[in-house]
C-alpha cells in the first residue's frame, strides 16, 4: 500500500503510530488506532519501521550486530538471532561479512540493512517513510526490489509513504491519499486513484508520472565568457585522489551538472570548485573577469572575496545556517560586504518575497521546513550576487513544487548571465536545466 | 607476547583502577618507581607499535613535569628553603614532592592510558552490560550514540567550510568555534531524536527483558589481568611501607 | 492489512508516566550530547594546557577556571532531559569518549567524570528537579566545580600547600559557574529556539513562551 498526501498532511506521524513509537505525552492523539486488535505499543516489534535517513537508522557498528538489535530487544536466543541475521541479509541482498563496519556502507545499502533489521524481528507489518528518498537512482532500485522481495517471501503488510509515485505505483496494490487537515481524500487501486486525484496531488507537490511539474523556458542568452577553469584537476578530502584528472572550463550564461554514483566524488568536486577545498593535483583558476583584483586562486581568496565571486549551497542546508531569523540569516553576507543599510534591507526584502520566505521573516531558521531550509540556504547565497553559483544536490528529497521552483529560479540567473554548477543525481533536474554535463566515474 | 587486546575491557578497565587505588593513597617516590618499573615490564610485552605508544602517551609525559612543576613552585614545604617568591617557594619537601609527583602520574597515568588503547566501543558495552550488570538501555543507548561520531566529525567539516562559503570566516575565531559547536549540538540532537524512533521501532526500551547476540567472555585471562593488577598496587605499598617512605596523602 | 479504525472517537489510554522516568528518546539523546560534549572534551584536552598557562603564571590554581569546559556535559544534559541521573549519565558519557579516544588520564577520566556528575546532581536533586533556572543551572556549575577540585586536588596535586588548594577550589567554582552553568543555560535556551528540543520538557516551556 502506498500512502500519499501534500507534506505536513501527517503520513509520517501516521507511520509513527502505526509502528507504536509516537509517545503518550505529545501532541494531541483523536480516534483510536488498532494494530491486529490491540494498541500499536503493545506490538512494538511485530510493526518494523524504516525511515528516511539511512545515517540515522544504522544503530550499531557491525552489520550483523545491527541486524541482531532488534532480536536483542524482542529476547530472541543466541542461536536463533544469528540463523535470522543470515536470513534476513540475504533476504535483502546484502550480502557483506558481518562485521563489516555498517559507516562504510552505501545509502542503499544501509536502507536495505535498515530493512533486514525489521526484518529478523519478523513483523507482520512493516512502514517505510520515504525510504529512497535520499538515494541515488541506483539505491532506489536497490531498495525498492528488496521490498518487493521481502514482501513476496513473508507475506507482510508493506505501508509506504513517498513523494516520487513512479518508483512504487507499479508494484503496489492499494494507494491511500491523506488530507491535510486530517481524514482520507482517496482510497484505491492505483491507476484509479492517479486517474481520479493525480492532478491535484501533482499541484500539492506529489510526483505524478502522468502530471510532471513544469519546466522553464530559456530565454536566448548574451555572449560568453570564462569564469573559472581547471587542468588536470583531481580532488580529494585529503591527498588521496578521488577519480581521473579532469579538464573544466565554467562558463557565464551557463549551466553545469555533475552526475555520477555516489562516492565518484561530486560533492568533493563541488567543493573544491567553490574556492572551499584545496585540490589534490591541478588547480581551479579564476579568469580575469571573475578575479576582479583577488588573485587568481579562488581557495586562497579571503571568505569575503568569495561572497560576490563564487556562492556555495550546501546539501544540508543546516551546516549553513548561522543565526537565529530567517531575515538576520539573509543578512550575514550583505553585511560581510560592508554595503549599506538601505542596500541591505532592499536586497533581504527583495530576497524574501521572491523566494516566497517574507511570512517567515522572523522565524528561527532550524524550525523551517525542509523546502523553506533549501529556499532560505538559496537565498543567503543570492544575497551577494555572485557571479558563480555551486549547489550540491539542491532538489535532494524536495516535494515536486519547490523542486519547479527551484528550477525557475536557477534558469533565470543563468539567462541573466550567472554561471550555475550543480551536483545532481536527479536525472530530471539535469535534463531541464543543464547546458553541458559531466559525468564521474 | 601477552595478547592484552582480546582481554574483556571491564577486566582492563578494573586492572587499571585497581593499580591507581593503591597509589592514589600514597604520595611517595618508592611506591610510584616501583609501580612504574612493574608496569613497564609488563607493558614491553604488550606488543604495541613503538610509534603508537609514544603518540597515545605522549601527553601523560607532558602532563607528569608540569604538575610535578607546580607541587614544586607551590608544594608543602619543609626544611631548607632555596627559594621564595610571592606564593613560590621552593624547599627540601617541595623537591622531594615534586619528584613523588612526577613519578606517580606516571604510574598512574601509563598503564590507565596503555589499557585504554585497544578497547572497542561494543565490547566495551557488552562487558558494562553483561558483567557489570549495569542497566542495559542506557548502555546500549550511550553505544548507539558513539557510532555516530563519524557523524559528528563529518558534519564539523561541513560546518567550518560552510562558514567560509558565507563570507564570516575571515575573522572571529573564537567565536565562530564556538558557533560551530553550537550548531554540532543541534544538529546532533536532531540525528539523536531521529535514531530513538529507529531504535525504539526495533523494540527498544518495551519491557521484553533484552538477549545479547554477542557473548561477553569473562575467564582466566580477565582473573590474571584484575590479579596483575592488583600485584603491582600490593607490591608498590609493601616496599615504600618497609623502607619507611609510605605517606598517606590526607595529613 | 491489518490495521482498523473504528468510527468512534476515543482517545488513546495515556501512561500517566513518571516525571521522573526516563523515555526511549531521553536516554538517546542524553547519549549524543554525552558523544558531542566527548569530542568537545578531547579538543580542551589538547587545547586546555597552552590556553591555561597564562592564567596558571597569573596566580597559581587559576587555571582550575578553565575545569569548566570538562563540567558543562553533566549540567547541559541534565537542563535538556530533566530526569534524576541525566547529570551524572552525560558527565559519564563523554567522560567515556574522551577517554576511549585517548588522554592522558586513561581510565581515570571515567573517575573523574563521574564525580564531577554527582556534583552537579547533588544540586538539582537538592532543587527535588525542579529548578532548571539560570540560577539552578549556575549552582550545578558550581557543584560540579567543586566535585572536580576535590578530585583534582587527591589525585594530582596532594602534595600541594594550602593557598595552591584554596585558589584552586575558588577557580574550578568560579569556571563551574560561568562556563559548565550558565554557558550550558543559555546554550539549552538557544537549542530550544531551534525546535530540536520539541520532545522534551526544555523544548515546550520556550514555544509556550514565544
Amino acid at each position: 500500500m502506498l500512502l500519499l498526501g501534500e507534506s505536513g498532511a501527517g503520513k509520517s506521524t501516521f507511520l509513527h503510530a502505526l509502528a507504536g513509537v509516537v509517545g503518550d505525552d505529545e501532541g494531541e492523539t483523536e480516534g483510536s488506532l488498532l494494530v491486529a486488535g490491540e494498541h500499536p505499543a503493545a506490538h512494538r516489534g511485530r510493526t518494523g519501521l524504516v525511515i528516511q535517513d539511512p545515517d540515522s537508522q544504522v544503530i550499531l557498528e557491525r552489520v550483523g550486530d545491527d541486524v541482531a538489535f532488534g532480536c536483542e530487544n524482542l529476547g530472541v536466543p543466541r542461536d536463533e538471532i544469528w540463523i535470522r541475521v543470515r536470513d534476513s541479509l540475504a533476504s535483502v541482498g546484502l550480502e557483506v561479512a558481518l562485521d563489516r563496519n555498517t559507516s562504510a556502507l552505501s545509502g542503499g545499502q544501509k536502507q536495505r540493512l535498515a530493512l533486514a533489521g525489521v526484518l529478523a524481528m519478523r513483523p507482520g507489518l512493516i512502514v517505510l517513510d520515504e525510504p529512497t528518498a535520499n538515494l541515488d537512482p541506483a539505491g532506489v532500485t536497490e531498495v525498492r526490489d528488496a521490498v518487493i522481495r521481502v514482501a513476496e517471501a513473508t507475506g507482510a503488510t508493506i505501508v509506504v509513504v513517498e513523494h516520487r509515485v513512479s518508483v512504487w505505483s507499479d508494484v503496489v496494490d492499494r494507494i491511500v491519499v491523506l488530507a491535510a487537515g486530517g481524514g482520507v481524500i482517496a482510497d484505491g487501486a492505483p491507476a484509479d486513484v492517479l486517474a481520479r486525484q493525480g492532478k491535484e496531488l501533482a499541484a500539492r507537490g506529489v510526483w505524478i508520472p502522468q502530471f510532471p511539474p513544469p519546466r522553464p523556458v530559456r530565454a536566448v542568452r548574451g555572449p560568453q565568457h570564462a569564469l573559472l577553469s581547471a587542468q588536470q584537476l583531481t580532488v580529494g578530502r585529503g591527498k588521496e585522489a578521488l577519480g581521473a584528472p579532469l579538464d573544466l572550463q565554467i562558463m557565464s550564461s551557463h549551466a553545469l551538472a555533475i552526475t555520477g554514483p555516489n562516492g565518484a566524488g561530486k560533492s568533493t568536486l563541488a567543493l573544491t570548485l567553490g574556492g572551499l577545498l584545496s585540490s589534490v593535483s591541478g588547480a581551479v583558476v579564476a579568469s580575469p573577469a571573475l578575479a576582479n583584483g583577488a588573485g587568481e586562486h579562488p581557495i586562497r581568496w579571503k571568505s569575503r572575496e568569495l561572497l560576490t565571486r563564487i556562492g556555495t549551497v550546501f546539501q544540508d542546508p543546516e551546516h549553513q545556517l548561522l543565526t537565529s531569523t530567517v531575515r538576520a540569516e539573509l543578512e550575514v553576507g550583505p553585511r560581510a560586504l560592508k554595503l549599506p543599510e538601505s542596500e541591505v534591507d532592499a536586497r533581504v526584502d527583495e530576497l524574501l518575497t521572491r523566494l516566497r520566505l517574507d511570512r517567515l521573516a522572523d522565524a528561527n531558521p532550524f524550525t523551517l521546513s525542509g523546502g523553506e531550509k533549501r529556499r532560505l540556504s538559496v537565498a543567503t547565497a543570492l544575497a551577494t550576487r555572485p557571479q558563480v553559483l555551486v549547489l550540491d544536490e539542491p532538489t535532494f528529497g524536495q516535494d515536486s513544487r519547490t523542486w519547479s521552483e527551484l528550477l525557475a529560479l536557477l534558469a533565470r540567473l543563468v539567462d541573466d548571465g550567472s554561471s550555475v554548477i550543480a551536483v545532481s543525481h536527479d536525472l530530471d533536474f539535469v535534463d531541464a536545466l543543464a547546458d553541458s554535463t559531466v559525468v564521474l566515474e | 607476547m601477552i595478547p592484552i587486546a582480546s582481554v574483556n575491557p571491564v577486566a582492563k578497565l578494573g586492572a587499571g583502577l585497581l593499580v591507581s587505588l593503591f597509589l592514589l593513597a600514597t604520595i611517595d617516590w618508592v611506591s610510584a618507581t616501583t609501580a612504574l618499573v612493574l608496569e613497564l615490564a609488563i607493558i614491553a610485552f604488550f606488543g604495541i607499535e613503538p610509534k603508537r605508544f609514544w603518540l597515545r602517551t605522549l601527553p601523560v609525559w607532558v602532563a607528569a613535569p608540569l604538575t610535578a612543576l607546580t607541587i614544586l613552585l607551590y608544594g608543602r614545604y619543609d626544611g631548607t628553603v632555596y627559594f621564595e617568591f610571592l606564593l613560590i617557594r621552593i624547599s627540601d619537601g617541595s623537591i622531594e614532592l615534586a619528584l613523588a609527583t612526577f613519578l606517580r602520574v606516571l604510574a598512574i597515568g601509563l598503564p590507565a592510558v596503555v589499557l585504554f588503547i585497544s578497547i572497542d566501543p561494543t565490547d566495551f558495552a557488552d562487558g558494562l552490560a553483561q558483567r557489570l550488570r549495569l542497566p542495559d538501555r542506557f548502555v546500549v543507548g550511550a553505544l548507539a550514540a558513539v557510532r555516530m561520531v563519524g557523524l559528528f566529525l563529518e558534519d564539523w567539516r561541513s560546518l567550518e567550510l560552510a562558514r567560509r562559503a558565507r563570507g564570516v570566516a575571515d575573522r572571529g575565531r573564537l567565536r565562530r568555534i564556538a558557533g560551530q559547536g553550537f550548531a554540532l549540538l543541534v544538529l546532533s540532537i536532531r540525528r539523536g531524536s531521529k535514531l530513538s524512533i529507529a531504535m525504539e521501532a526495533r523494540g527498544f526500551g518495551g519491557d521484553t527483558t533484552r538477549t545479547w547476540a554477542r557473548e561477553s567472555p569473562w575467564g582466566r585471562a580477565e582473573w590474571l589481568t584484575l590479579l596483575v593488577g592488583l600485584l603491582i598496587g600490593i607490591t608498590a605499598t609493601v616496599v615504600a611501607v618497609l623502607t619507611g617512605s609510605w605517606n598517606l596523602i590526607v595529613g | 492489512m491489518t490495521t482498523t479504525a473504528p468510527s468512534s472517537s476515543t482517545s488513546t489510554p495515556t501512561k500517566p508516566g513518571s516525571r521522573f522516568q526516563w523515555r526511549v528518546i531521553d536516554i538517546v539523546v542524553a547519549s549524543v550530547i554525552g558523544v558531542a560534549s566527548g569530542l568537545i572534551f578531547v579538543v580542551w584536552n589538547v587545547a586546555s594546557t597552552p590556553a591555561l598557562a597564562p592564567f596558571a603564571a597569573l596566580l597559581p590554581g587559576l587555571q582550575a577556571v578553565g575545569g569548566g569546559f570538562w563540567l558543562f556535559a553533566g549540567v547541559l544534559t541534565a537542563l535538556v532531559i530533566r530526569k534524576p541521573g541525566a547529570a551524572i549519565y552525560g558527565e559519564m558519557v563523554a567522560a567515556s569518549v574522551s577517554a576511549l579516544i585517548g588522554n592522558q588520564w586513561g581510565v581515570l577520566t571515567l573517575v573523574s567524570g563521574f564525580t564531577q556528575g554527582i556534583g552537579a546532581e547533588i544540586v538539582f536533586a537538592a532543587f527535588l528537579y525542579a529548578n532548571w533556572r539560570v540560577s539552578g543551572a549556575i549552582l550545578a556549575g558550581a557543584g560540579a566545580g567543586l566535585a572536580m577540585a576535590i578530585t583534582d586536588l587527591l589525585l594530582w596535586y596532594p602534595g600541594s600547600a594550602l593557598p595552591f588548594i584554596i585558589i584552586y577550589t575558588i577557580a574550578a567554582i568560579v569556571g563551574g559557574m560561568l562556563i559548565a552553568g550558565l554557558l550550558s543555560w543559555l546554550a539549552t535556551r538557544g537549542i530550544a529556539a531551534t525546535g530540536a528540543l520539541n520532545r522534551f520538557g526544555a523544548g515546550r516551556e520556550i514555544a509556550k513562551r514565544v
